[in-house]
């Protein structure tokens, strides 16, 4: 997993989605390309702050942009989102196992509470 | 009797030392709470499939300790203990985490059991003491056979059923 060697930069994917406000504006880019006034808008953010922080996820690939006439577009890249998802992926999973097992457990103290609401009626 | 259906654990990092997991157990809370803190119940499930929960002590109180010790499917044991800080019963544990192994990466465990319909919703958020710790815990993840199948898993709640 090339994940595991990620380097501790402050430029990369991981610390670009750490800003709630940057992953507002990649949830709205889910939706389509977008021109910065529309994220401006559905996100009621002041433009110079979305620029800002569209800059910052350009320069970490997440976000790409092209020209339409005088417009510029801006798009997501989920692939840069992948290394994200993989190194959580397998943290998650190990807590999922942990929980699968506790649900059992779960299902049996459900189970006796049954049995004794039983005996007491 | 109907099983529940395996969900599961929604992990997200709402800072740059935190990691937050929530799932939800059809179950109602007091009962999440009672496997969450008696150790005969915590020793079947805290393992999930790294190993063998041998030991897990509870001294259910502020100020109380806890401990977990685990031989992982490698043979080898790792523990890890805490401080409990604040308990709501059946809503809320507050504790420390310490793992032995690296006892500089104190992490402060806030669980929070929500009831609705008979079903909980578990948060378990965790605050570490910077954001290398944090990482480092993540990447523990990929490492001590964690990434087994869920063939074994499968196997063990059928065999409960």
């Amino acid at each position: 997993m090339t994940v595991m060697a990620r380097a501790a930069t402050t430029a990369d994917a991981f610390n670009a989605v750490a800003e709630p406000r940057r992953r507002q504006i990649l949830d709205v880019l889910a939706g389509g390309e977008r021109p910065v006034n529309d994220l401006v808008a559905q996100l009621q953010m002041a433009q110079p702050l979305v620029s800002k922080h569209l800059r910052v996820l350009r320069e970490v690939g997440l976000v790409g942009v092209r020209e339409r006439g005088r417009q510029r577009l801006y798009r997501l890249d989920g692939q840069a989102l992948k290394p994200i998802h993989d190194w959580v992926k397998n943290y998650e999973r190990s807590w999922s196992q942990r929980f699968d097992r506790l649900e059992v457990v779960l299902e049996e103290l459900k189970q006796n509470k049954e049995e004794h609401d039983g005996d007491d009626k | 009797m109907a099983m529940t259906s395996s969900g599961t654990a929604v992990v997200t990092l709402p800072t740059d030392t935190q990691i937050r997991i929530t799932r939800t157990f059809a179950a109602p809370r007091h009962l999440v709470f009672k496997a969450l803190t008696t150790p005969e119940l915590i020793k079947r499930w805290w393992g999930g499939d790294r190993g063998d929960v041998t030991s897990a002590d509870v001294d259910l109180r502020v100020g109380g300790k806890w401990r977990y010790v685990m031989t992982a499917n490698e043979g080898f044991e790792v523990a890890f203990h805490g401080e409990y800080r604040e308990i709501v019963p059946n809503e809320r544990i507050v504790s420390t985490e310490i793992y032995e192994g690296a006892p500089d990466g104190v992490s402060v465990n806030t669980v929070s059991l929500e009831e609705e319909t008979g079903q909980t919703m578990m948060t378990n958020l965790a605050e570490y003491p910077s954001k290398e710790i944090r990482d480092s815990v993540i990447n523990s993840g990929m490492e001590g056979g964690m990434q087994e199948s869920f063939d074994h898993l499968e196997q063990v709640a059928r065999s409960l059923r």
